[in-house]
């Protein structure tokens, strides 16, 4: 009876037993489980690695003094510099204005929530470049506001300034979305009992909601530079001689067909991304004191006051008036003879589009429509696959996304024209080499939601439909998609926004059959087309927003059919 | 034949990310015999449902075998068991009806239509379920989500029957009904089938055999009233039930049993399960009900605390040095003592335990 004493009667076997167990166990999923990892390698890892390899090795191999040659040119460390003051910049800057809005619409008594709300989140679904473009003729060298109404001649627009105007603007919605979820989060009784206790407002403030606050705005002052690091199409329109690495390494790409320049400076830009990332992933997020589970615990807004409340509101609404005044510049400039010059209304711009055609705007629409399905149905599995099964090689998926997610569009970019431009990979030129860089950027957005969304379900649901029988594909099919459709929706959505609007990467894959509206709009504006571009862009942002309102749709007649 | 039987089972848990692995179950053995009822029962962390998830198929045992009707399924896949499993949190499927949740399973069989539809019917039936069938799970009542899953366990005719804690989720008095429900319907379908739980009297009233876990071992393996009356350890004595451990030394043995001497009374008790001797220093089961308040009672208890129960009055004393819970349900007539009185006790030996030997420091561990 008296057991305890005695060792386990037997040794294990090596470690990895239990792991080969569930191959044999499971040889389909198994199977799959290898697919999905090996096009992760193939699509995802393996042309970062190209490029870093292309960094380093020239065509007569590895060359030091070649390597030593280009690092000692100015202009790589010019923009390494540019590209980091810029990121923390925009990070601090879109972080305090996300953290104000978070705030002021989750604690305060502050008017017109929902329209604060709304125009916040407008950047997140227009192209990177509409405000940019919007800036331009706003303040520009005939710019509305500097020539028109300030009778300024010599404006310059382009530069630093600006660039961490649009760039804060365009990634507060992240920062904003971010701090708010943790601030829904973390449950009121908190700050009551903060109260209760005797501590004034402004020390539960700052004793109580900002620590527990913190982990957000630390991660969202990292994804924020993680994105400012990434941009292209803003700092190549109005950057002017402020060149980040993302702009450098596309001219010397395009501009002077260096690759190894290129790649060199898409490999620098993998630096602060990645550490970024990483110390987001892996001390930010375990800092975090609340779970968030997506669902917002019962709130009580307790600061009405008119001291807090009033300097609040004024900042929120100068925050979202700026922003409907670019995307109402743009709209209004698609429907302007030339702005700042002729300003008599036409639809001479809408015309043209209609003449030229919708060929481009069609070849994004039919791209991104293929791309979609694809990297939500694969971003569950490999959500199902990295939470719910162990296989030997798990990290190689794990890692291999989360790097695809990390990389630059533009590292993500050169990689794609190096690696797949000879056989058996030859793709450049075709519409599948675009569909694959728009899967691979998106895909760790539904493996987080996918993710999120399983840790929440009750594992035993998935063990009583094997219980009762079911192979381990029917209990994925018939139980844990279906239990995901929040998450895949959420995955679909993001997607189709992101290929729609992504310009990074695309840039160097499109091609004379496959080019895509971004690309477009970016020549548009660079020929100083100003009007025909700002009429793209509106068709654009009005068509996202159409597919977005048709799902939002569909997912509630879903849900309602239950 | 759907006998049961683990045999040297050991599961060790491998560390993962930081946190320490450790021995869920150590060197097992176990048998369940063809249509009983069998409970694991212990504290948390015990073991108990680790070995039940081996037997589900969603554990592997490190080492050891588990067969079922004499066939060797330890390396079986959970899905080729043919094993039913009743979950704490029923784990109903949220998106079907509750008739697809029942018919998931059959689906699977590949009977024919009529068939299906038959079994899936009259299960409904059986469980009351009928008029429910094309409701989602989520309007439902806790009882009725806990009549479905069983239902939808029971349905493919499964060789075992697994319950965790089943009844966990339900508030007190529904829980003895369910309880009683379960019990019926598996005696009535004779399947064989294990029951896990920490809740003792749920044990007690539902089981053929009630096996009491710690630590990753089996503590003892018996029926209720042997597990309750006749405990193999101060654990399993303290776990099944309120119990005064009493510490006396043997004064005499006869054929009878022995004399024991406890505080300042000595009484003739029925021998334990191990030979005793004069002189030996033994400890004695002695529950709450086993002593009453009687003014010629041999025991004097000084009053501690008082704890007014309602039905009774339970009383935190001491006798002779030694904790002891007294309960008494004639208060009513003779009134409550306070803290501080003393009390005159009697007891009735004819229950009272002697523990087996070897347990001498187990009073530390349970404390």
């Amino acid at each position: 009876m008296n057991a305890t004493a005695k060792a386990p009667s037997a040794r294990m076997g090596p470690a990895s037993a239990p792991l080969w167990r569930s191959v044999t166990a499971d040889p389909w999923l198994f199977g799959i489980f290898a697919l999905i990892t090996l096009s992760v390698l193939v699509f995802a890892v393996l042309p970062i690695l190209i490029v870093l390899k292309h960094a380093v090795w020239t065509p007569n191999g590895f060359d030091l003094s070649a390597l030593a040659g280009t690092l000692s040119q100015g202009f790589v460390w010019r923009s390494l510099a540019n590209t980091m003051i810029l990121g923390v910049t925009s990070a601090l800057v879109a972080t305090c204005a996300g953290f104000v809005l978070a705030f002021a619409v989750t604690r305060t008594t502050m008017p017109g929530k929902t329209f604060i709300h709304g125009a916040a989140l407008l950047p997140i679904i227009s192209p990177p470049f509409v405000m940019a473009l919007a800036i331009v003729i706003l303040f520009g060298r005939s710019g509305l506001i500097t020539r028109e109404l300030l009778g300024i001649r010599n404006a310059n627009v382009y530069g630093f300034h600006s660039l961490v105007l649009i760039q804060s603007l365009a990634f507060t919605p992240i920062a904003y979305l971010n701090i708010r979820g943790m601030l829904q989060s973390i449950d009121s009784a908190l700050e009551d009992a903060s109260s209760s206790l005797g501590a004034s407002r402004w020390t539960t403030f700052r004793q109580v909601t900002l620590p527990l606050v913190t982990p957000a705005i630390l991660s969202s002052v990292l994804l924020v530079f993680v994105k400012s690091v990434e941009d292209f199409g803003n700092p190549m329109l109005i950057g002017g001689n402020y060149n980040t690495l993302a702009v450098e390494a596309y001219s010397q790409m395009v501009g002077y067909f260096n690759l190894n320049a290129g790649a060199l400076l898409a490999s620098l830009m993998l630096v602060p991304s990645m550490t970024a990332f990483l110390i987001h992933r892996y001390w930010v997020c375990k800092r975090s004191y609340v779970t968030v589970t997506g669902k917002p615990t019962a709130q009580s807004i307790r600061i009405s006051g008119r001291r807090v409340v009033l300097p609040l509101s004024i900042l929120c609404y100068a925050l979202a008036f700026t922003i409907l005044l670019f995307y109402a510049t743009v709209f209004y400039v698609s429907f302007t003879k030339l702005p700042g010059v002729n300003n008599t209304l036409t639809l001479d711009h809408y015309r043209t589009v209609f003449t030229v055609g919708f060929s481009t705007l069609y070849n994004s629409l039919y791209l991104a429509g293929i791309a979609t399905p694809i990297t939500a149905i694969a971003g569950m599995m490999i959500a199902f696959l990295l939470v719910r099964r162990a296989f030997p090689g798990s990290f190689l998926l794990r890692w291999g996304t989360l790097l695809s997610f990390a990389a630059p569009g533009t590292i993500l970019g050169i990689g794609y024209v190096s690696t797949f431009n000879t056989p058996p990979l030859l793709l450049t030129g075709t519409a599948m080499i675009v569909i694959a860089a728009m899967v691979v950027k998106n895909l760790q957005v539904g493996i987080e939601a996918g993710s999120n969304q399983l840790q929440q379900i009750d594992r035993s649901i998935e063990e009583a439909s094997t219980i009762l029988g079911a192979s381990s594909g029917r209990t994925f099919f018939r139980i844990t998609l279906p239990l995901l459709r929040p998450a895949l929706f959420a995955s679909l959505s993001y997607s189709l926004t992101r290929s729609l609007t992504t310009l990074s990467a695309v840039i160097f894959l499109v091609s004379a059959n496959w080019t895509l509206i971004t690309v477009t709009i970016l020549s548009q504006v660079e020929t100083l087309k100003t009007g025909v571009a700002a009429a793209w862009c509106s068709i654009l942002v009005i068509v996202v927003l159409a597919i977005l309102a048709v799902m939002q749709l569909l997912l509630s007649a879903a849900s309602r059919e239950r | 034949m759907s006998k049961v039987v683990f045999s040297n089972i050991v599961k060790q848990f491998p560390a993962v990310g930081g946190a320490p692995g450790g021995l869920a179950v150590n060197n097992l053995d176990l048998t369940i015999e063809e249509g009983q009822l069998v409970t694991l029962l212990g504290p948390s962390g015990c073991g108990k449902t680790t070995t039940l998830r081996m037997l589900a198929g969603f554990e592997t045992p490190s080492a050891g075998s588990i067969t079922i009707g004499g066939r060797d399924v330890t390396h079986l896949p959970v899905n080729a068991r043919n094993v039913g499993m009743v979950f704490q949190s029923y784990a109903l499927f949220p998106h079907m009806t509750v008739r697809q949740n029942v018919e998931y399973g059959v689906k699977l069989l590949n009977l024919p239509r009529r068939e299906m539809d038959e079994r899936v019917s009259e299960i409904l039936e059986t469980m009351a379920l009928a008029q429910y069938a094309d409701r989602a799970p989520s309007r439902l009542s806790g009882g009725q989500q806990q009549r479905v899953a069983l239902a939808r366990a029971v349905v493919t005719r499964p060789k075992v029957l697994l319950f965790d804690e089943p009844l966990s989720n339900l508030d007190a008095q529904l829980r003895e009904r369910m309880r009683d429900e379960l019990r019926a319907i598996q005696l009535r379908l004779g399947i064989t089938s294990l029951y896990v739980t920490h809740d003792q009297s749920e044990a007690m009233a539902i089981s053929d055999r009630v096996v009491v876990m710690r630590n990753g071992v089996i503590e003892q393996d018996d029926t209720p009233r042997n597990v309750y009356s006749r405990p193999g350890t101060a654990f399993v004595a303290e776990f099944m039930g309120k119990a005064n451990i009493l510490e006396g030394k043997v004064e005499s043995v006869n054929d009878q049993g022995a004399r024991v001497r406890i505080a300042e009374a000595s009484f003739d008790l029925a021998p334990g399960p191990q030979p005793l001797r004069a002189g030996q220093a033994v400890r004695c089961v002695v529950r709450p009900e086993y002593l009453h308040l009687d003014p010629a009672g041999q025991l004097e208890a000084k009053v501690r605390r008082v704890v007014f129960q309602g039905g009774h009055v339970e009383y935190l004393a001491e006798i002779g040095g030694q904790e002891c819970t007294i309960t008494d349900a004639r208060y009513i007539h003779s009134g409550i003592a306070e803290a501080g009185q003393s009390l005159r006790v009697a007891m009735d030996t004819r229950p009272v335990w002697i523990l087996p030997e070897n347990q001498a420091n187990e009073m530390g561990k349970v404390a």
